[in-house]
């Protein structure tokens, strides 16, 4: 399943690719618009480096077969960086950010779904949900610079932004922003599945059998209305991807996010193909990783594989 | 209550949103030399940004944008989502796994960087925008739709219809589409706010609707980086997307719980 | 009365139910007691209580919107009601433990079977991991479930529903309770299977001498099991007799009824009496009309043409893997089958679930495309016809579903639901002579015409399927297929809807097959009956043949099956 799953992924990265690698070319604009009036002999040495003098065709198999080697290429803006190099820094500041952020929402999301199912209908369901309501419809950026205004600025608690090597106080305001809507809609979930497998005849037998509340939850209830979460892990995930490209611009992080919009924004061809290539191989990944989760909570799958 | 309140809720900006701008002297370009970043006051009701403009206007005008973008893009993605999910769903079998699979290889693919990649290159079309975002949330549309219409082609009254000698176009559209539409109206009314979402987000980049054109994204923006000279400049335009959201986000979930027929069976 | 306390003593319940619009009383003032070591049978149809009873007996009803009002449950002296819910644990799958209808969805579906027996014991009698799974397994082989030890690990959807019902009962009996409530344990089972797992809880029941509360709509399943029976009827306990006198002399009106309603293998009645035969709706009896229970005089319809040939039909489904659905394999859901109806009669098709008999019904109609063989109706075969000629052959075959809420459109209301296929197949006619011959069909099904304007979830599920029928006679169909059309009908309903199907096929001269899992309602309907067993027809004859004298060893296994209420006084077991 795995294997066939990994040989699935080629053709999309393929695709992802190849979409990017022409959009790039039919933008206007070139990668070196803003210099003033090039020498030859300069223009001469450009193009040995990036082969712009070459046909688009011939650009694009040199590309691909580079990109197979594990080559991304040498960065247009960043002239003395190579795109892996420049990955190589960025990635693990982002997924430093995703994993807090992932964790984050996931805790927070299941306790407040939790609570909320089990109050259904009184007090505390109302405050979760009407919370979750607020927090899904205010998008972070709104968020991101009240919180700074008022614990970074204000209050001095935390640092305005920056990353200094990923000291914990420079990752607390980004991860809360970022994972924020992520709880909120992860709550909604975990309320709305629990509350359908608590109407499940199943969870009438556990009562039956004596069990108490607390655990006709955790042994009975969780792990089936785990189900739609998992499923929707892959969407989050994406989410928390794309989601960081805004969060990395506020704080001025040196995520990958901000690689991608600085090099779209500067036709750095290389550097977006690159950014966009690793967060294609991450969603692979972690689709991947979600199937397998759903297959070891869910033992009905291995059955409907048919279906 | 739920529906009612959100109900109310859009009502209200939308109003405001149309009607609003009839009552103001100004006008959304004009630059007020003496009077930048006045707090709200008589004159300016929801005070001047940095550059002296006025923002009651700038930000009625701006949601006009937002909420036509929205509007737009769904009803893009509705279109879409519905034909393709009906017709794979409906002719099932071999057509239904090519079409699904290639759901499935949109699914994988980061949309939303292309999305990007599209709009900083082409931003000064809005219309790709509306094509763009329409093109990235048609998949779940049509996800939706697909397994509905597999759902109620195995069900009995459709079989009678084609047992009594109904064609299969008067199927889909007497018995198939009229079970669909409150599963549509209930996705539709959720799409609108994250195309909302999606718009604003692209604009807080600067890469969404261009100047002299604004949307609440792009006021969000502007009022974010002078937050600490006229933190109003980021509440109002904050406020009304917000509450432009949870009104759809409310009126959406209102709309399901009544409709969604998950919900229905437990009788 | 003896002097011993009864195990278990309900006094005066009531249970309300709050719906969106108003107050209803699901149990109004029951009481009955159950004495140790003696099962109580509790008879009822859909609505009547029955199960909202057995829920507040372990204190499970849903609150909100349920409520219990006021009465009491004594179990050995003590107040249930009032007990803290804490000791009410210590009682729940301890000293009352409760068996439920479903098999499919009681048993949760992402832990092993085995697993969820233990839990019970490793609760209730603090065993520990090891000894609660040396028990488990002693447990499980005592249900009869073959290979304990291998099936101790097995998740749910890895069983048959009636193994999954074994575990269920496994579960219960773990902790060898005081009371077994049976909710509906068979409804969902097969009749052969049904027949072992009753004799199972009759079983268990005297080996640990414990009471028994078994709730059924199915007054033959409680025959030879309870010792006394408690009648309930629209939330009220309408009779409570020693089981022979429920039987031999039922007291009330719609006990009477349905005794009289649920069609018997022995006696053939030319129509079935029902429950408004009995009494009226204000619950007043009623003289019940003279039947001749002389076996019915089927008339001999074999010199009748043949309205309808099956040659050979196959219906293979293929089993698709992997990522572009490679078919490698086929299950045979109908594997050679040959028969011929002759006009005007009735064939029955019996068999268990999964048999082939459902896909059989729709492949005659094309609505599922053959695999091979040939369907002749009235010389015309029917896999050749073009989609237009198609059409045209359907308005003369029509088909009946089993489920009275999937087979109406729930956007349409009645009349549109009717005026459908009249607008189809007689396309010249005006909207005034459509809507007039729509309100006719009301009437010839027994329905109200002025109900056209109504969507179907305004009626019950009889008068759904009233609807269905009379939409499949809005085509004036020489022949209908009826797809278990009665089974998801209470007893008293399914009378009067097989009445109905018998009363049209008199005044039209209808030619019927019948599928169903039933063979008392197939031996009422049917002239000739057919027997289906893994896709192919093992046994066709008439009805009187098959039932008298059956050949296949697995219509006698059918046959033996059937929970047959006492025909006379007999000796319980």
């Amino acid at each position: 399943m795995v294997v066939k799953r990994l040989l699935w992924a080629m053709p999309v990265l393929w695709l992802i690719l190849t979409i990017t690698f022409f959009l790039l070319r039919v933008a206007p604009g070139g990668p070196f618009d803003q210099e003033r009036e090039l020498t030859p002999e300069m223009m001469q040495l450009i193009n040995d480096k990036y082969q712009l003098d070459q046909p688009l065709i011939h650009q694009y198999g040199s590309y691909l077969s580079a990109t197979l080697h594990g080559d991304l290429g040498p960065s247009f803006q960043y002239i003395d960086y190579s795109v892996n190099e420049l990955v190589a820094l960025g990635l693990p500041v982002s997924l430093k950010l995703g994993f807090w952020a992932l964790l984050l929402a996931l805790v927070l999301g299941l306790l407040l779904g939790m609570i909320a199912a089990t109050y259904a209908n009184k007090w505390p369901d109302l405050v979760a949900m009407i919370t979750a309501v607020i927090g899904i419809s205010t998008p972070n950026f709104v968020i991101a610079p009240l919180l700074v205004l008022w614990l970074a600025v204000h209050w001095q608690w935390l640092p305005v932004g920056g990353w200094s090597g990923g000291h914990w106080t420079y990752v607390v305001l980004p991860v809360i922003t970022l994972s924020l809507p992520y709880i909120a809609s992860i709550a909604r979930l975990v309320r709305g599945s629990l509350l359908e497998v608590y109407s499940q005849p199943f969870v009438r037998t556990a009562k039956a059998k004596g069990l108490s509340d607390s655990s006709v939850l955790f042994k009975h209830a969780l792990r089936p209305a785990m189900l739609p979460l998992v499923s929707y892990l892959g969407p989050t995930a994406v989410g928390l991807m794309t989601g960081s490209v805004v969060i990395e611009q506020i704080f001025g992080i040196p995520g990958m996010g901000r690689y991608f919009v600085q090099g779209a924004l500067n036709r750095d061809y290389t550097l977006v193909l690159g950014v966009v290539l690793v967060v294609g191989l991450l969603m692979v990944l972690f689709n991947l990783l979600v199937d397998v989760l759903y297959r070891w909570i869910d033992p009905r799958m291995g059955v409907e594989g048919s279906h | 209550m739920k529906l009612k309140l959100g109900l109310g809720l859009l009502f209200i900006i939308v109003v405001m949103v149309l009607i609003g701008p009839v009552f103001s002297e100004f006008d959304p370009e004009t630059i007020h030399w003496d009077d930048m970043a006045i707090p709200p006051d008589s004159i300016y009701w929801m005070g001047t940004d940095v550059m002296g403009r006025d923002l009651y206007i700038r930000i009625l005008l701006g949601g006009q944008v937002s909420l036509m973008v929205g509007i737009v893009a769904t009803l893009v993605s509705v279109v879409i989502g519905v034909f393709y999910g009906m017709a794979a769903g409906f002719l099932g079998g071999r057509v239904d796994a090519v079409m699904m699979r290639l759901v499935d290889v949109f699914y994988a693919l980061p949309f939303l960087f292309l999305v990007i990649l599209l709009m900083v290159f082409f931003g000064q079309y809005l219309w790709l925008l509306f094509v763009a975002i329409g093109c990235y949330l048609w998949l779940d549309m049509a996800r939706i739709v697909r397994g509905q219409t597999m759902m109620l082609k195995r069900q009995a009254f459709v079989e009678a219809a084609h047992a009594l000698g109904q064609s299969n176009k008067k199927i889909i559209f007497s018995h198939v589409l009229p079970n669909l539409k409150g599963v549509v109206i209930v996705y539709a009314t959720l799409t609108i706010p994250q195309v909302i979402m999606i718009e604003s987000f692209l604009s807080f980049l600067g890469l969404g609707v261009q100047e002299p054109m604004t949307s609440w994204g792009a006021l969000v923006n502007e009022g974010a980086s002078n937050m600490d000279m006229a933190v109003w400049s980021l509440l109002f335009p904050a406020l009304f997307l917000a509450l432009t959201l949870i009104g759809f986000n409310l009126v959406g979930d209102g709309l399901r719980d009544r409709w969604d027929p998950a919900l229905q069976n437990n009788k | 009365m003896t002097n011993q306390k009864p195990l278990l003593n309900i006094k005066n319940l009531i249970v309300e139910f709050n719906t969106e619009h108003d107050l209803v009383r699901a149990v109004d003032d029951l009481s009955f007691q159950i004495e140790a070591g003696k099962t109580m049978g509790l008879v009822g149809e859909s609505g009547s209580g029955k199960s909202v009873t057995a829920l507040s007996v372990l204190g499970l009803v849903p609150q909100p919107p349920g409520k219990i009002t006021s009465g009491a449950i004594e179990f050995r002296g003590t107040d249930l009601l009032h007990l803290p819910e804490k000791q009410l644990r210590c009682i729940r799958g301890n000293d009352i433990s409760m068996v439920f209808q479903e098999p499919m969805t009681s048993l949760n579906p992402v832990f092993r079977v085995g697993h969820q027996i233990a839990e019970v014991l490793r609760l209730h009698q603090k065993l520990n991991r090891k000894q609660a799974k040396a028990r488990t397994i002693e447990l499980m082989d005592w249900v009869g479930i073959p290979e304990p030890h291998r099936r101790y690990r097995f998740y749910p959807h890895e069983m048959s529903g009636g193994q999954k019902q074994r575990v269920m009962i496994a579960m219960a009996i773990a902790c060898q309770p005081r009371l077994l409530i049976c909710d509906e344990p068979t409804t969902a089972l097969d009749v052969t299977i049904q027949r072992q797992v009753l004799e199972l809880l009759k079983n268990l029941q005297q080996e640990l001498g414990m009471s028994m509360l078994f709730i059924t709509h199915d007054l033959g399943v409680i025959a030879d099991l309870a010792d006394e029976v408690v009648v309930m009827y629209r939330a009220k306990k309408v009779e409570q007799a020693v089981t022979q006198n429920i039987f031999n002399a039922p007291q009330h009106p719609y006990t009477k009824g349905l005794l009289a309603c649920r069609p018997k293998l022995h006696d053939n009645p030319k129509r079935l009496l029902t429950v408004g035969d009995y009494m009226a709706e204000s619950g007043v009896a009623l003289n019940p009309p003279e039947v001749s229970f002389e076996s019915q005089i089927k008339s001999d319809k074999s010199t009748q043409p043949a309205l309808l040939e099956v040659k050979n039909l196959k219906t293979y489904f293929p089993v698709k893997t992997g990522l572009w659905g490679r078919v490698t394999s086929h299950v045979k859901a109908v594997d050679g089958v040959s028969f011929t109806v002759k006009k005007g009669e009735t064939l029955g098709l019996v068999g268990e679930s999964g048999c082939g008999k459902t896909t059989l019904g729709r492949t005659i109609l094309k609505l599922q495309t053959a695999t091979a063989g040939q369907v002749i109706y009235d010389g015309i075969d029917v896999f050749a016809q073009k989609p237009q000629q198609l059409r045209q052959l359907r308005s003369r075959m029509q088909i009946i579903f089993q489920d009275p809420y999937a087979s109406l459109n729930p956007r349409m209301t009645v009349g549109q639901t009717l005026m459908e296929p009249l607008q189809l197949h007689q396309p010249h006619n005006s909207k005034q002579q459509n809507w007039n011959k729509a309100a006719e069909l009301m009437q010839q099904v027994g329905m109200n015409p002025d109900q056209l304007n109504r969507f179907p979830h305004e009626f019950s599920g009889g008068q759904r399927q009233r609807i269905s029928i009379a939409r499949a006679l809005a085509v004036e169909p020489e022949f209908i297929i009826c797809d278990e059309s009665v089974s998801a009908l209470d007893v008293s309903v399914q009378a009067q809807v097989l009445n109905l199907l018998l009363d049209l096929q008199d005044q039209m001269g209808l030619t019927y097959i019948f599928i169903s899992h039933d063979l008392s309602v197939i031996n009422f309907i049917a002239d000739r009956v057919g027997v289906m067993n893994q896709g192919k027809l093992v046994e066709l004859n008439t009805a009187d043949e098959i039932y008298r004298n059956p050949q296949n060893p697995y219509t006698q296994k059918l046959l033996d099956a059937i929970p047959e209420p006492m025909p006379e006084p007999m000796p319980k077991l």
